[in-house]
């Protein structure tokens, strides 16, 4: 007999365990077959999480002066917290409380009831087992660090940055390219109410560039992250400039005077050109100027250098001998908010872009319609003369496509609604406009008015998925132009449309490092690549990591306001913890029995943490719980069985593994209970 | 219950808590259906495992031992995944000897994202350790119908 007197919950939850999992034959089973092992009650309920089922836990705590709890209900990872807490409110040590995964890992992955219930008895058992042998234990209180990590200077980014700035607390704000902004920097209009991008994006940039609690790094990357939630050790390199910051008052005369003109891909989506030396755009934070190497006259042949003659600072601000610097910060939590890729419309060769000269991506056009774009807001085609007649806008380009990527990319209906008006406030509302779209999204706020109101323009909406976009002329009417084939699945018939101009609204795609990036920081991407949440409703901006937080289209495509929402979302997480001062850790830890370590050293090279250290005078060893992570590497690596760990001793999972041996895959028992 | 058509072979899988267990749990999130013939047990890490556990899983009834970790270069605790992969490659050797087929056990790396691998895994390995047919080790209990072992009490094992 066991001397604990254990009590066992078995949760419904809903029908979500009961509909594959015989609960109530659980409950009397294990207060039947476990009275030996120390059950001596043993309930089933509808939800054991809420706050009913959390006081019938607790009632038997007091009444039936409970030592040990087992929950078989959903993954520890969800709820061993709600179950630790009840129990403590009721007195009880909340190490003393086991949880067994009866949702993740049985009724939901099995289909057989009769072999789930069998499993589920198995574990139960295991976890009595287990419980059993469990100690009372404190938790270990470290200090949380102030500051925070914000990866990626977008929208997202820069709103989380300032509203933990605001509140007095410091920001590393990191972003790869040389200024900060993001996507939206690169828009004119944003949808519904037709703003400008720039107007109310600026100030946010300006304000997160000369804030005094935030510390932007420009043109920088994360190398690596180390330590753990409250103690991040975070590397960054800051990828040389060539100009130096201390210096540079922004003026702009280097990319005046620079010779060196090339393509620019990245904020001018391929349309316009920059120089060798450049900001990405005339309102960049920081104002500092990059030179990229790769077209530099002087990088690549030692020549030139006319930015550096030409510079008026003292000292002159160029310098070509800068190096990359690697500084290291120490923060308490991480935001990532690394954004999206456009969808490479390339990968689609029947809508011809790269191919047919007429045929725009999204990010393109918006920067057609910029005021500082390339055409400095005029629509016009390749030549960069012609204006056009017709314009078609095809939705969905990669998104909602098996071939490509089977999620809706949610912005592309309003981002195509909005270049339909775009092109008739800007080409004159004669030029005739057809969205070719699949189901027309228009949800949230002042959306759908946005949809009426571009209906009332007289754009023309063809439901139906584009087949083809052909150069080749069949019919009278078609030559020169670009032709739509597409079916009108409204009167079920195809239709050929010649137009001049084709625009793609390409879908979002997670960034194509997000995978690495996810490994650097210890979160993982869902099947699509976007980051996983904690909880997709209930708690979108955390991460399985605790201290990670993300927010943005890192977690899936979202339009501007939802990025706003969750970057200050996940601040006021973040905010939250940094209010606590200290964060309760879990005290896994590992310690030496003295008596028995035979000072043979072998631990001694287990620990990358540098935790072991060996007393030479009385050749044992010793484990410094501050640096210990509680990895039990070492209690494994020990021959003495000297070293032992909390939470994970020996005895505990041995005790566990008995009982899950216990009773066979399909019935009957394994092992007998052990006669005591 | 009794009546048995095929062998069900009972497999005891240990799993590191920020890696393969959460695996689990997505494989659970996304009903991702495998055979319940598997049972997890959650360690901090691969590297906490005992190459003693996997001797007395086996001892105790087991058919056979799954050995999740996190991918090498992504363990939660810089390197412990690789000190279990040494010490797993030491226990295949080891499991020859005493008679018992290498197959029986096995390591796999799972990260947290790859709940559908690590369902698929185990089904792979549930048919595996199926055709091997149960462990007809001469220390397992059930095969003698007597309780030999007292997993718990940890014995003098020269591990």
């Amino acid at each position: 007999m066991s001397k604990e007197r254990i009590g066992v919950y078995i949760c419904h939850c809903g029908t979500n365990i009961a509909s594959m999992v015989d609960v109530e034959n659980v409950a009397v089973w294990a207060k039947e077959n476990l009275a030996d092992d120390g059950v001596v009650v043993a309930r089933d309920y509808k939800f054991m999480c809420s706050s009913l089922g959390q006081e019938l836990i607790q009632d038997d705590i007091k009444e039936k002066g409970l030592t040990r709890v087992v929950v078989a209900a959903c993954s520890p990872h969800l709820h061993e917290q709600t179950f630790r807490a009840a129990c403590a409110k009721a007195g009880l040590n909340p190490f003393l409380c086991e949880m067994v995964s009866v949702r993740e890992q049985v009724s939901w992955v099995h289909t057989d009831k009769a072999m789930a219930t069998q499993k589920a008895k198995a574990m139960i058992t295991g976890g009595v087992e287990r419980v059993a042998l469990h100690e009372p234990l404190e938790p270990l209180h470290v200090p949380i660090n102030e500051a925070t990590l914000v990866v990626g200077a977008g929208i997202a980014g820069i709103q989380a940055a300032i509203e933990i700035a605001d509140s007095g607390f410091p920001v590393y704000l990191v972003e790869r390219e040389p200024s900060i902004g993001g996507h939206m920097a690169q828009f004119d209009k944003t949808f519904p109410t037709l703003d400008c991008s720039a107007c109310i994006l600026t100030p946010k940039m300006v304000t997160a560039g000369s804030h005094p609690n935030i510390h932007l790094l420009s043109y920088s990357e994360v190398e690596r992250v180390d330590g753990y939630v409250g103690n991040f050790t975070v590397t960054i390199r800051k990828k040389a400039r060539y100009v130096n910051e201390d210096v540079c008052t922004g003026c702009g005369i280097c990319i005046e005077k620079c010779p060196m003109k090339v393509i620019d891909d990245v904020f001018e989506a391929g349309l316009g050109y920059r120089k060798a030396v450049y900001r990405p755009f005339p309102q960049a934070v920081p104002k500092y100027p990059v030179i990229d190497t790769e077209n530099c006259i002087y990088f690549q042949r030692g020549k030139c250098q006319a930015c550096q003659i030409f510079c008026p600072t003292q000292p002159n601000s160029i310098d070509f001998e800068q190096e990359d610097e690697l500084l290291q910060v120490d923060v308490g939590n991480i935001i990532l908010a690394t954004g999206y890729d456009l969808f490479d419309a390339r990968r689609i060769p029947q809508y011809g872009y790269g191919r047919l000269a007429n045929v725009f991506t999204s990010l393109e056009f918006e920067r057609m319609c910029n005021a500082s774009g390339p055409t400095n807001g005029a629509v016009r085609l390749r030549d960069g003369v012609t204006e056009p007649e017709a314009v078609a806008v095809i939705h969905c380009v990669g998104s909602r496509d098996k071939n490509y990527n089977n999620y809706c990319s949610v912005i592309c209906c309003m981002q195509s609604l909005k270049f339909a008006h775009l092109v008739k406030e800007r080409a004159g509302p004669n030029t005739e406009v057809y969205n070719f779209y699949i189901d027309m999204r228009t949800a949230f706020k002042d959306y759908d008015e946005f949809y009426q109101k571009v209906l009332a323009e007289g754009v023309h909406f063809v439901r139906g998925r584009v087949a083809e976009v052909t150069d080749a002329a069949r019919l009278p009417g078609e030559e020169g132009k670009l032709i739509i084939q597409a079916e009108d699945t409204l009167i079920g018939k195809q239709r050929r449309v010649p137009v001049d101009m084709v625009i793609l609204s390409a879908g979002l795609e997670p960034r194509h490092d997000s995978v690495e990036v996810g490994h650097q920081f210890g979160i993982s991407c869902s099947v699509n690549g976007f980051f996983t949440e904690k909880h997709p409703k209930l708690d979108p901006v955390a991460t399985m990591t605790e201290g990670i937080f993300i927010a943005g289209c890192a977690q899936g495509p979202k339009d501007i306001p939802a990025s706003v929402v969750q970057g200050a979302a996940a601040s006021a997480r973040v905010l939250g913890r940094i209010q606590q001062k200290e964060l309760a850790l879990e005290p896994v830890r590992a310690s030496v029995i003295e008596e028995k370590c035979s000072g043979c050293r072998i631990c001694n090279t287990m620990c990358p943490f540098n935790a072991i250290l060996f007393h030479e005078d009385q050749m044992v060893t010793e484990i410094n719980p501050a640096l210990c992570q509680g990895c039990g590497s070492c209690v494994a690596a020990c021959p003495s069985g000297a070293i032992t760990g909390t939470q994970f001793s020996d005895q505990q999972v041995l005790a566990q593994l008995e009982g899950l041996l216990m009773l066979s895959v399909n019935g009957g028992r394994v092992l007998e209970p052990e006669m005591a | 219950m009794a009546e048995q058509k095929q062998f069900e072979p009972l497999i005891i899988g240990f799993t590191c808590n920020w890696c393969s267990y959460r695996a689990a749990d997505l494989a659970g999130m996304s009903r991702k259906k495998y055979p319940p013939n598997v049972r997890l047990i959650r360690l901090m890490c691969s590297g906490r495992l005992d190459p003693a556990f996997v001797l007395k899983a086996l001892q105790g009834g087991a058919d056979g031992v799954l050995i999740t970790g996190c991918h090498p270069g992504e363990c939660h605790y810089l390197e412990q995944n690789y000190k279990a992969y040494r010490r797993y490659v030491l226990l295949k050797r080891m499991l020859k000897q005493f008679g018992v087929e290498p197959e029986r056990v096995k390591l796999i790396w799972a990260s947290a994202a790859e709940g559908v691998r690590l369902a698929e895994e185990i089904t792979k390995m549930v048919e595996e350790v199926r055709a091997l047919g149960p462990l007809n080790w001469p220390g397992v209990a059930a095969a003698n119908g007597d309780r030999l072992i007292h997993l718990t009490e940890k014995e003098e094992v020269a591990a």
